[in-house]
């Protein structure tokens, strides 16, 4: 698996997108920076394009990435590798590389700020986490709509309205039922709505770390408290890793029993 | 070398292989030969692995192979299309593939033989069809594996490196290797196979020497004797 692993990342290094998705993140914090002094404002300002950005970017440059690299799994198919290393090793490729531009976009105007010496960097770290996290899942769920849709347009399609789902369709039905069950104790349906989509997750974790969970009211009081415990904590976390994993094994299904 | 039992694949509602029973240890080269849509292709990349059979089993030296993937180190397979990662130079990808095989060897002769050298450093999206043909060859063949699969070898390729082709083909037969191709050219393979699979329709219609197929199927050429295979409804005593 190593191997597919170095000559998909080395693939990636190659692609001028994977530089432009850099430089994007490099030259936003650089201005956001320039612009205010402030690095709190700053990581919340970040926030809200990472949170935004990343699973767009994972699952375009995921679906892109399948259905281009689908020559290269041929070649791969052909020689004597095992199927779950050629997939394992491309999705790991794809995820790597796009974190990484990412980590390296957003670090280095951050690194040469100061971030080190200064009492912002647990919640920098948390932005970067989740970032990484998000990058992850939504690379794997693009990958494993590639694996399941031959036709191209139908696969852009389906990624596309997962995404949308993800980031504006499910906050809108989120909302709708708050405000249409209104007269219930709504708590743990809130909270379990919001740590079954990995974007809300992502924005209420960084939001807790922030500690502004004020701001938002009651959904915040409620959120800090169980999220904001150490079990909230755990149970968010795994959360997010069970976001990770689960398409993997899925991409592992389903590439066993597909023919190329 | 090869026994294929009983095979039978189906995309949706289409049956590409039917019941096939195919037994590739004859000496020498092998044709597999078929109208288009026939299951060539899908025989071949069940062979490999890279298509899953619904039923039936394939050995390799006695061994199942089905669902496994050691086996194709002993498998040199060019495919049908030469489409490679773009990104690539031509000398990365010969040596990618020889990392991942992880076995050393010499590709210079095979480089010179198809006349690559130019083109070493050349990205892959670049290269005309011809020439990606060649770097498909020579990826293909740089190893001495015992068996030999080639998915029509000869698409694309100039009068010189099709003569080069030739020449190699028979040397490596020499050496008693399995050798099977698919093509459509009934010249190349009246000059190099001795033994001819006939697909029809996801069937076996015919399987034996090429001299068996012409006495059966009666024709001055081989390509008419394919032809009367398609025509003529043959005696089933002959």
């Amino acid at each position: 698996m190593y191997r597919v692993l170095k000559y998909s990342i080395y693939d990636l290094m190659r692609s001028r997108w994977t530089y432009i998705y850099s430089a994007f993140y490099f030259l936003f914090t650089l201005a956001l920076l320039l612009l205010s002094d402030d690095m709190s404002k700053v990581v919340i300002s970040l926030m809200n394009i990472i949170l935004f950005l990343c699973p767009l970017i994972a699952t375009m440059f995921g679906i892109m990435y399948y259905y281009n690299s689908r020559e290269f799994t041929e070649l791969l198919l052909a020689l004597p590798l095992p199927r779950r290393h050629i997939f394992l090793g491309q999705y790991l490729g794809l995820a790597i590389s796009l974190s990484v531009s990412m980590l390296l976009g957003i670090g280095i105007p951050f690194i040469t700020y100061g971030i080190f010496g200064s009492p912002e960097i647990w919640n920098f770290s948390m932005l970067l986490v989740t970032g990484t996290f998000l990058s992850f899942i939504f690379a794997g769920i693009a990958y494993l709509i590639g694996l399941g849709y031959e036709n191209k347009i139908k696969g852009f399609g389906f990624a596309i309205l997962l995404w949308l789902f993800f980031a504006v369709i499910y906050d809108g039905i989120f909302l709708l039922a708050m405000s249409y069950f209104k007269e219930y104790p709504l708590d743990k349906f809130a909270i379990i709505a919001s740590i079954l989509n990995p974007i809300d997750l992502s924005r209420i974790l960084i939001l807790l770390k922030l500690d502004i969970s004020a701001l938002m009211g009651y959904t915040g009081a409620v959120f800090d408290k169980f999220l904001g415990s150490e079990i909230g904590m755990v149970v968010s976390m795994l959360t997010l890793v069970l976001w990770v994993v689960i398409p993997v094994l899925f991409i592992l299904r389903m590439a066993r029993s597909k023919d190329f | 070398m090869i026994s294929i039992n009983k095979l039978h694949k189906s995309f949706d509602t289409n049956h590409v292989l039917n019941n096939i029973t195919v037994d590739f240890s004859r000496p020498g080269i092998t044709a597999v030969l078929g109208p288009n849509g026939s299951g060539k292709t899908t025989l071949i990349k069940c062979i490999l692995g890279m298509v899953i059979p619904d039923k039936g089993d394939i050995r390799m030296n006695g061994e199942n192979i089905l669902g496994q993937w050691a086996h194709r180190q002993q498998i040199d397979y060019l495919p049908q299309i030469a489409r490679f990662p773009e990104n690539l130079t031509t000398e990365e990808l010969i040596e990618m593939v020889k990392d991942i095989r992880g076995e050393e060897i010499d590709a210079n002769m095979l480089i010179d033989t198809f006349e690559l050298s130019p083109f070493l450093d050349k990205k892959l999206g670049k290269l005309s069809g011809g020439t990606r043909q060649k770097v498909n060859l020579v990826v293909a063949l740089m190893y001495d594996s015992p068996v030999i699969i080639l998915d029509e070898p000869t698409v694309g390729l100039d009068p010189v490196a099709l003569q080069r082709l030739k020449k190699l083909l028979k040397e490596e037969s020499a050496k008693n290797k399995t050798i099977l191709i698919t093509t459509h050219i009934m010249s190349f393979v009246e000059e190099v196979a001795e033994n001819i699979i006939f697909l029809l329709e996801g069937e076996v219609e015919f399987d034996g020497t090429t001299q068996m197929l012409r006495d059966r199927y009666s024709g001055d050429s081989l390509e008419e004797s394919i032809a009367n295979i398609l025509v003529n409804d043959p005696d089933p005593d002959l």
